[in-house]
Formats: C-alpha cells, structure tokens, sequence
C-alpha cells in the first residue's frame, strides 16, 4: 500500500508551523516524534469529559478514566502481543523502565561477583542503571562491542557469558547509528546459557512490529513519546514469573494489598509496579497513538520509512566531505553525520535557520562517539511523515552550510 | 573605547546585514579569524562546560586591564567569543564587573543565550564577569 503523506501530513498540526519565517522540515524523530490530531483529541477529550483518578472510585468519571487507562494496557498488550495484560507495566518512559527492571531485578536475582552484559551502542539509559546496580551489589558489567560499520559483534556474545551472567540487556535499534540488532539471535544466544535478556526497543517500536512471545524475550522497554503518543509515560512489559517473582520497586498508593505498620502485603501484578496515581491521561494518548500507527500500518511505515533512507543515504553521501557514521547493513531511517571540517553544533545551528530541525551532540550515547574517536554528530531521523522533498531541503541546506565554511 | 561604546558599534554592524546568513557569515570569519589559543592553555581549568562544543576562555591581568584569549571546536562559538573579548578585552575589572551587556540581545543573538542552548554563551559571560570580580579582589 502507498501512504498518502499529504493526508497523513494534515494528521500533524505541527508540520504546518514556520521556523524563523520558513517551512519547519522535521528531522529529529529519533529524539521525540509529533502528535497527530487523533492523539492531542482524546486526551483533551479525557481532560474535558472524563478526568478523575483511576482505579477504586465508586463514581462514573473513575470508572471512565480507569476503563480508559485498562483499555490502553489492552491495546499495548495486542500491539507487542504479550501473553498477560497484566505483564505491561506503566512507567514514565524507558528510562524509568529501564531502572525498574534494573533495581528490582538485582535485588532478587543479582550478587557480588555476577554480571551484566550491555553493548558498546546502547543509550546512556541502558548503561548507567546497570552502573549504579552493579556499583551497589559489586557486580560486574560488561560490554559486547560493534565493528567500524556500527553492527554488534554477536559471535562474541556467547563467549562472553560465563555462570556468573544474570542478564544481557540490549537495544533493538541504535539511537544514533540506526542499526537494527539482530535480536532474536542474541535472545536465542542468551537464553541458551539461561541468562535472561532486556532489549531497549525504544527506537524501534515506531517502526517494527514486535512479538514478544515469538522473540521470548523477558523484558521489553519503550516510551510513548517516540511512538508518536505523548511524553511521559511509558512501557515495561516483563514475564509473568519473572515479575512475580521480582521485588516492588517504588511503594507508595496503589501498589499494595494490605498495609499494617506490622508489614505490609503488595498488590498483583501490574499495580505492584504501578505505585501512585498513574499517569491515566498519557497512558490514553498512548493507546490513542498505537491504533494510528496500526491503523497506517507498521509495515507501510517500514517501507516508506525504507524509501526516504535510501534516498537519504544517497543524495547526503554525494555530498563532498560528508562522512555517515553507523552503515549498517540493517538500519532504520537515522542518519549520522559529520562534514569534515565543520563542526556538527554550527551545521546544526545553521540548518535551524533554515527551518530544519536535527540534533546534534552525543545523543546520549558516548561510548558510539569514543567508538569513533568523535565529540558528537549531527543526526536526521526520518518518520513517515516526512517527505523526499524534505530531504532535499537538508541536502541543499547542507551544502549552503558548506559553501559558508570555504570563504 | 568604553564597553557601551564597543557594543554599540557592534550593534550598529549587526544592524547592517540583510539576513541571517551574512550574519552568521560575518560570525564564522570572526571564528576564523581570532587567534586560538596554545594548547597548554586549553586545559580544563579554561574549559567553560556547554554541552555540545568546547570553549576555552584564558585570563590575566596586565597593567590593571583584563587580557583575554578564547578558543573553541565550532567556529560560530569561536565567533560569539571573538565579540565578547571585542567587547571585555583591556578592560578594567570594575567596568566588566558593571557592565550591561545588552549587545548579544540586540544583534539577534539571544536565542543562543538560554542555559538550554548548552553553546555555553551564559557560562561564558558568567566566566568573564568572575575574572572581573577575581581580579578586581586581586587589585
């Protein structure tokens, strides 16, 4: 199926602004996405109609807001497929996700002298939760390297698990290379020691349809901002048996079943993990956001998405001096790059005022950019929405920057 | 010439580009052009933390006057610096320590001036106004 962008683009009331007085090009969706209409509608819908807290409340506006919050654990639960409705957790994002997981599992499961395994690519908030864990239990972390094209060495993973590894926690795609990982071999390759694994799909939710019963995986970790829903809130899915077995994280409302000063009883699954008012309204935008993308399509996106990399890729390797960091033979629609003797903060400043909207810096990965003995790039990450056309406006745009460094 | 003369003299050149590209242009032969710093002085005592580029900022104090040097990684902050040691350099401590700097507002700058931008601008005056006040205890 083609996408008709121009409709799709119409979804977006953002894409319609003006960037210091021209067209805003939106090039920035690896760091967050845009909201379309359907989305901002029903939480503002909520807002208007329906708002109050969830969960326990006698009266129809509870009811309403708590058969809301449970209909988006629903739709998330259909969208990555998982067994249970009670193994998706709310958080406030990945990161919260990620030092859920990262907590609570050390606390049941991980000791002095036992290891973790993240790779060399992964975001800092899939590394430094597993830190400050193996810091507190003096346990060790270790890390699975990628080659110069930006792919993980998987061949070594199985090396490097030993009797001692507790958890292989990784991404799925890359946030500033834009590789995607193969995960269902390092899944495969890890649960045949019987090590458990987590894998970040914050950057690939938006663009793979994900089974988590097929992959096996343990754990699942994303955010609803990057998948076009709103900010804060966010996904845990986890086994069932794992989960139970797992300690609370947080306490607080919600999470127990019974509290004495004597000792307290917590509740089932997923409030266990779910302590305070949850965050309803967002958790509804979420859901909101997931029937959009399924409604387009998660294969039409790939596909499209697929189109404008290749042309991408094209048109900005013409360009003379121009380096892509991360070539990977599978990537998402990222595109990492310096310009040689232009620093990426003035080209990312300069296309700004051109209206185009890319990031720049380390994107919260250092160890990519040590990788590559760099400071930072300049990153364009590519949606659905966006179109050729656009790319050629980044393309000139680039060589604009270019021709103002020769003088 | 006083800071206030400085700034509106550059203020007044600002005034004379058309659009921003001759701005920016004019701030990148600025970069170009102003003498680095020596290595040994880009140390990171002189480093001025911003996020994304890297900034040093050299002082001393000559005769009563503040002598400054400044270097980065991107030449449009090496130009933001050339006009502030424009505006600072051989000044006394006490006119840095007072002055208003009200220049990087009006040429259009001031985008580039909340903490957010993380081009370390803020930290920047914030580091020439303190070898003000350090050399002004000094003296």
């Amino acid at each position: 199926m083609t996408l008709d962008i121009n409709k799709i683009r119409k979804d977006f009331p953002i894409l319609q602004e003006k960037v210091h007085g021209k067209d805003l090009v939106y090039f920035d969706n690896a760091a967050t996405t845009q909201k379309p209409t359907q989305v901002i509608d029903e939480m503002v819908k909520y807002y208007y109609k329906y708002n109050s807290n969830i969960h326990r409340g006698v009266h129809y506006l509870s009811n309403k807001s708590t058969d809301g919050n449970e209909n988006a654990r629903k739709i998330v639960q259909n969208f990555i497929n998982a067994e249970h409705l009670h193994e998706i957790i709310f958080t406030r994002g990945t990161t919260e996700s990620v030092n859920l997981v990262a907590n609570s599992f050390a606390d049941r499961y991980i000791g002095e002298g036992d290891e973790v395994i993240v790779s060399e690519m992964e975001h800092h908030s899939n590394i430094v939760p597993w830190q400050l864990v193996c810091e507190k239990k003096k346990a060790v972390l270790k890390v699975l390297p990628f080659n110069d094209n930006g792919e993980l060495l998987v061949d070594q993973l199985d090396e490097m698990i030993t009797e001692r590894t507790k958890i292989v926690a990784v991404n799925h795609i890359s946030n500033s290379l834009g590789t995607i990982n193969p995960i269902q071999k390092i899944i495969d390759i890890t649960h045949a020691r019987g090590v458990k694994v987590l894998v970040d799909a914050a950057q690939s939710v938006q663009h793979l349809k994900i089974d988590v019963q097929e992959w096996d995986v343990d754990f699942l970790v994303f955010s609803g901002h990057k998948l076009y829903g709103p900010t804060g809130i966010g996904v845990l899915y986890g086994k069932e048996d794992l989960l139970n077995e797992m300690p609370p994280w947080q306490g607080g409302g919600e999470m127990i079943k019974e509290v004495r000063f004597s000792g307290t009883t917590y509740n089932e699954l997923p409030f266990k993990f779910e302590a305070g008012t949850p965050n309803y309204i967002d958790a509804i935008g979420l859901g909101a956001a997931i029937e959009y993308v399924e409604n387009i399509g998660l294969e039409n996106i790939d596909a499209y998405e697929q189109e404008l990399l290749a042309y991408a890729t094209e048109k900005l390797s013409s360009i003379e001096g121009l380096k892509i960091y991360g070539t990977a033979e599978h990537k998402t629609s990222v595109i990492s790059f310096l310009v040689d003797g232009i620093h990426f903060y003035d080209m990312g400043m300069l296309l700004d005022q051109m209206g185009i909207a890319v990031r720049t810096g380390t994107h919260c990965t250092e160890p990519v950019m040590q990788h590559f003995g760099i400071d930072g790039t300049v990153r364009a990450s590519f949606s659905f929405y966006n179109t050729k056309e656009e790319i050629d406006v980044l393309y000139n745009g680039i060589l604009k920057v270019c021709k103002m460094f020769v003088h | 010439m006083t800071i206030n003369e400085i700034q509106e003299e550059i203020i007044e050149e600002f005034a004379g580009f058309e659009d921003w590209m001759d701005k920016y242009a004019y701030l990148i032969e600025l970069g170009t052009d102003l003498q680095g710093l020596d290595e040994k002085y880009q140390t990171d005592q002189n480093l001025i933390k911003g996020c994304q580029s890297k900034v040093w900022f050299n002082a001393s104090l000559e005769e009563g006057k503040v002598k400054l040097e400044a270097d980065s990684d991107a030449i449009i902050v090496k130009g933001i610096a050339a006009l502030l040691i424009r505006v600072f350099n051989n000044q006394t401590p006490e006119d840095i320590m007072n002055a208003d700097l009200k220049f990087i507002d009006e040429i259009g700058l001031k985008q580039h001036l909340s903490p957010t931008r993380s081009n370390g601008l803020v930290s920047m005056v914030k580091q020439i106004k303190m070898y003000g006040i350090a050399f002004n205890h000094v003296k």
